[in-house]
């Protein structure tokens, strides 16, 4: 059985609905994330987990215990919070000792379990400074350590590092992972930033508009989204509108291109308009690739240089096509202007429902692309 | 470039400037508080220390020691004291009710509205609101009588309590005006991190809660004791400004007029008194509330 | 929810201390004809001349000190926050001494430090000192307000652009920085207004035919006419501070009221 299990949870507040039919289990040590947009019930969902919402109706099981109806005191969960939402007026070691003091633990026991925790976030000479006397990445770090001070048996993390800067933000996720593995917590991370769910987590949920959309690992919602939202979500992008010719062996056209996808086109009839989505990183150079390719030619008009890769905008005659090159400076990248062709393979070919040709979603993912 | 340009040429114009005229600026605004501010409550403070010869002495100061002055100050300090604690206590309670108490909004709107207003009526009409409501011949007195309950004699609303009772009616408004932004200010995720750490409400208000608001509760205690100890108005309507056992501004009042004391130098030793306390007051306040700022920055 | 019930409760007995000494005050202003109720204290006040001219009297004075307590403070808190900005707390410290310094005590200072002088010696100087006393007193009311109204605009640029059109400084603070800091301006004005209609210590000690001393010696001859004005003085007050309200500075009202 799994740890954690939420079952048909359902949340209303008044008569807007903020998450329905969610369902999910999680793994002893497992780290998960809720992934979606501003409003998407993420948070929500992961407060119900805590206890500071009540779902309108399901049940949440921690550890084969039913605490739907357990206040957020007893449900032995870490929080944190995006604000750090540090006590003002404690210590840093105050503030970490918190819980055990709540819990009448001897204050010998405390102390080292205080000091055994700011060793953990290497802050053993902050003991007794104040939060306003910290910068928000150490703040985050001791409200961390203040969640995990009571030994819980959750951790749950609600967008922890949307309020620090860039380079904060990377070096605090990845101590964040260290110290989640060490531990082998079981731990639920809300966020809106795509490339820290998948740096983070053993699997993605992703949600949208209270529901859920895919749940799988970085690799599978990455490279499988199971969803047109999924798709246009997590990572950047290509949606081209093309025309089925063959739908038993997947074959489309691309304005009078002809393009192979992997599989057949099972739900779709020949003149059918359907919506291909292609990775960019999977789209390379004319003849750099060996096999069976697809082959599209077209005029590039823009080109980014973005350190490490170098982005291409080729426009066709409607359809425009992000692709990455490696940067190479002992290559030229190709001049805006130029006529090139770029190839890639069957499989990388994604093909989206119908609904999927609705105009307004593809050029918002293809401004995403750019 | 431009900016370097601009610099180079422009700069010293200004610095120039600044010398001469700058603080020409606000010269008005200090002339104006040197005149009718300053050098009056100087002047006041210094002439205590001098005696009808103009010679330095410290008479008036010791002679603030006589029986009748030091129960009038025993007298205003225990009024302060009473009426910063009773205001502040209900005031604190009525911020809280109306703020985070989870009563609905249009009560929170409407309570500080009144606040801004109740703060603002006192004095003379406040001391007339009171002696319809609880003076002899009052509204509240009436309405008890009729139930057998007799206010008076063993009441009168120109005794301790009674001045007590009035007071508190201006100094409640004050504490819900300035503790209602510091109940807001209270975080949600203060109280949710306690709660998931296993806190109850009692936890969180005895560790969390209650020392956060501290400083911001004793600040505006404070300042309400000064409130009460200036007070004047109020206080000569309701006792009618006899210089006995009374509170001190009424005292000092009474140098105005007459010198009651036949000694000039004790009418100014008497506000030095004043000056000193409300001084003490507004620096603690002010200690208060930096040490809360502190706190709540981060 | 317990929570809840005590929050009633706290509630119910502030608005009960609130309301019940005006319900009395109300009630009691109506019964100057025995046996009936009616409105005859309020027709006696208004008719009464004194009324008149006190209020007069005040309502003059309060213009004065609204005016010279703007003409000071606006040029100051503007050039404070312009080219000064180190001098901010010691202005903001003198705005806290009215307190420090209580009313009883400034009238006693100034009517000693200007004893024999044309200040204390004729009718006029003493109105001098009356003014001067109240702008003091509005100076933190009115400080507080320009102040935030001033940095809700950007009066560098402001400025600066006035400059480069050829603005000197008076068609500057005239013209540009005035009209600007209107709404916080007028919100210190009505506290200003409010406080000096009922000030009652300053006025009486320095002499002043004042409606606050008026209020004061109406309340030996009279038994229901005081309410009545305690009623009208709540009233103006609530329009005072309504107006505030209405023009959404939200300037509260702090310390230095007229206790």
């Amino acid at each position: 059985m799994a740890f954690l299990e939420l079952i048909n949870i359902h949340k209303s507040f008044g008569a807007s609905v903020a998450v329905e039919n969610f369902n999910l289990a999680v793994e002893r040590g497992e780290f998960v994330s809720f992934l979606g947009p501003s409003g998407c019930g993420k948070t929500t969902t992961l407060r119900m987990i805590a206890g500071f919402e009540k779902p309108t109706a399901g049940r949440i099981i921690i550890d084969g215990v039913d605490v739907t109806d357990t206040p957020p005191n007893r449900r032995n969960i870490g929080m944190v919070f995006q604000s750090y939402a540090l006590f003002p007026n404690m210590t840093v070691a105050d503030n970490i000792g918190f819980g055990l003091k709540i819990a009448r633990r001897p204050a010998s026991e405390i102390r080292a379990r205080v000091e055994e925790l700011l060793r953990i976030i290497h802050m053993s000479e902050f003991g007794r400074r104040y939060p306003y006397q910290l910068s928000g990445g150490q703040q985050q770090r001791v409200a961390l350590a203040r969640a995990l001070a009571i030994q819980p048996k959750l951790l749950l993390l609600d967008e922890p590092l949307s309020a620090l800067d860039a380079k904060i933000r990377a070096s605090l996720r990845q101590e964040i992972r260290e110290i989640q593995r060490q531990l082998g917590i079981t731990t639920i991370y809300v966020t809106h930033d795509q490339e820290e769910a998948m740096a983070l987590s053993d699997r993605i949920v992703v949600m949208s508009r209270g529901r859920i959309e895919q749940i799988g690992t970085p690799f599978e919602v990455y490279n499988f989204p199971a969803t047109r939202f999924v798709a246009s979500f997590v990572g950047t992008l290509n949606l081209i509108q093309a025309t089925v010719v063959d739908a038993a062996i997947g074959l489309v056209t691309v304005e009078g291109q002809l393009v192979r996808v992997a599989r057949p086109l099972t739900q779709h009839r020949s003149g059918d308009a359907i919506s291909l989505a292609i990775r960019p990183e999977l789209i390379a150079l004319n003849g750099q690739v060996n096999g069976e390719v697809n082959r599209l030619s077209g005029t590039v008009e823009d080109v980014t240089f973005l350190g490490s890769i170098v982005r291409v905008r080729l426009g066709l005659a409607s359809n425009k096509l992000h692709f990455d090159l490696f940067n190479n400076p002992q290559l030229r990248p190709p001049q805006p202007g130029s006529s090139i062709t770029v190839q890639f393979a069957p499989e990388a070919c994604l093909v989206l429902g119908e609904e999927a040709a609705s105009a307004h979603p593809i050029s918002a993912s293809a401004a995403q692309a750019a | 470039m431009a900016p370097l340009t601009r610099t180079e040429t422009s700069q010293p114009g200004i610095e120039r400037r600044a010398f001469s005229w700058t603080w020409l600026g606000v010269a008005p605004f200090f002339l104006f508080v040197a005149a009718f501010l300053i050098w009056p409550t100087l002047s006041i403070i210094g002439q205590s220390f001098l005696d009808q010869e103009r010679r330095l002495t410290l008479r008036n100061i010791l002679e603030l020691g006589r029986p009748f002055i030091v129960s009038s100050y025993v007298y205003s300090l225990q009024l302060s004291a009473v009426t910063a604690i009773g205001g502040g206590i209900l005031g604190g309670l009525l911020a809280y009710a109306i703020t985070i108490g989870g009563l609905p909004r249009p009560l929170r709107d409407a309570v500080l509205s009144f606040s801004g207003v109740a703060s603002n009526f006192a004095g003379v009409p406040l001391a007339f609101a009171f002696i319809a409501t609880l003076g002899q011949l009052g509204v509240v007195t009436q309405w008890l009588r009729a139930v057998g309950i007799s206010l008076y004699p063993a009441f009168s609303l120109y005794s301790f309590w009674g001045l007590s009772i009035v007071y508190i009616y201006f100094q409640i408004p004050l504490m819900v005006l300035i503790m209602a932004p510091a109940f807001e200010g209270m975080r949600r995720e203060w109280r949710e991190a306690a709660e998931s750490l296993g806190a109850t409400s009692w936890h969180y208000w005895r560790y969390v809660g209650l020392p956060i608001l501290l400083p911001s509760i004793l600040g505006t205690m404070v300042l309400l004791f000064g409130n009460a100890f200036g007070a004047h108005a109020t206080a000569f309507q309701l006792t009618g400004g006899g210089s006995q056992g009374n509170v001190v501004t009424i005292l000092i009042g009474a140098q105005i007029s007459s010198d009651a004391l036949a000694n000039p130098g004790l009418g100014n030793a008497l506000a030095l008194g004043m000056i000193v306390i409300m001084g003490v007051c507004i620096g603690l306040y002010t200690w208060l509330q930096r040490l809360s700022a502190r706190w709540l920055r981060s | 929810m317990l929570k809840r019930f005590w929050s009633w409760f706290w509630f119910i007995v502030g608005a009960t201390y609130f309301l019940v000494p005006l319900y009395a005050t109300f009630d009691f202003s109506l019964r100057a004809r025995r046996g009936e109720l009616s409105f005859a204290a309020y027709a006696n006040v208004l008719n009464d001349i004194k009324f008149v001219e006190s209020f007069w009297f005040s309502f003059q004075t309060a213009l004065a000190t609204i005016v010279i307590s703007a003409l000071v403070i606006v040029p100051t808190a503007y050039w404070v926050q312009l080219r000064l900005p180190r001098l901010r707390p010691v202005i903001e410290f003198f705005t806290l001494l009215p307190f420090v310094v209580p009313a009883v005590v400034l009238v006693f200072s100034l009517a000693r430090t200007y004893s024999r002088t044309p200040l204390t010696d004729s009718r006029e100087g003493l109105w001098v000192l009356l003014v001067g006393s109240y702008v003091i007193l509005s100076f933190p009311y009115m400080y507080r307000a320009v102040d935030t109204g001033l940095r809700a605009i950007n009066i560098h640029d402001l400025t600066e652009a006035a400059q480069s059109l050829g603005a000197g400084w008076f068609t500057i603070l005239a013209q540009v920085i005035f009209p600007n800091v209107y709404t916080a301006l007028l919100s210190g004005a009505f506290i200003t207004f409010a406080i000096v209609m009922g000030e009652f210590t300053i006025a009486a000690l320095l002499a002043q035919p004042a409606f606050g001393p008026y209020m004061n010696r109406l309340a030996s001859s009279r038994v229901y006419e005081p309410s009545a004005l305690a009623i009208i003085s709540f009233a103006l007050t609530w329009a005072a501070i309504a107006a505030i309200q209405r023009i959404g500075q939200g300037a509260q009202a702090r310390v230095a009221g007229p206790r």
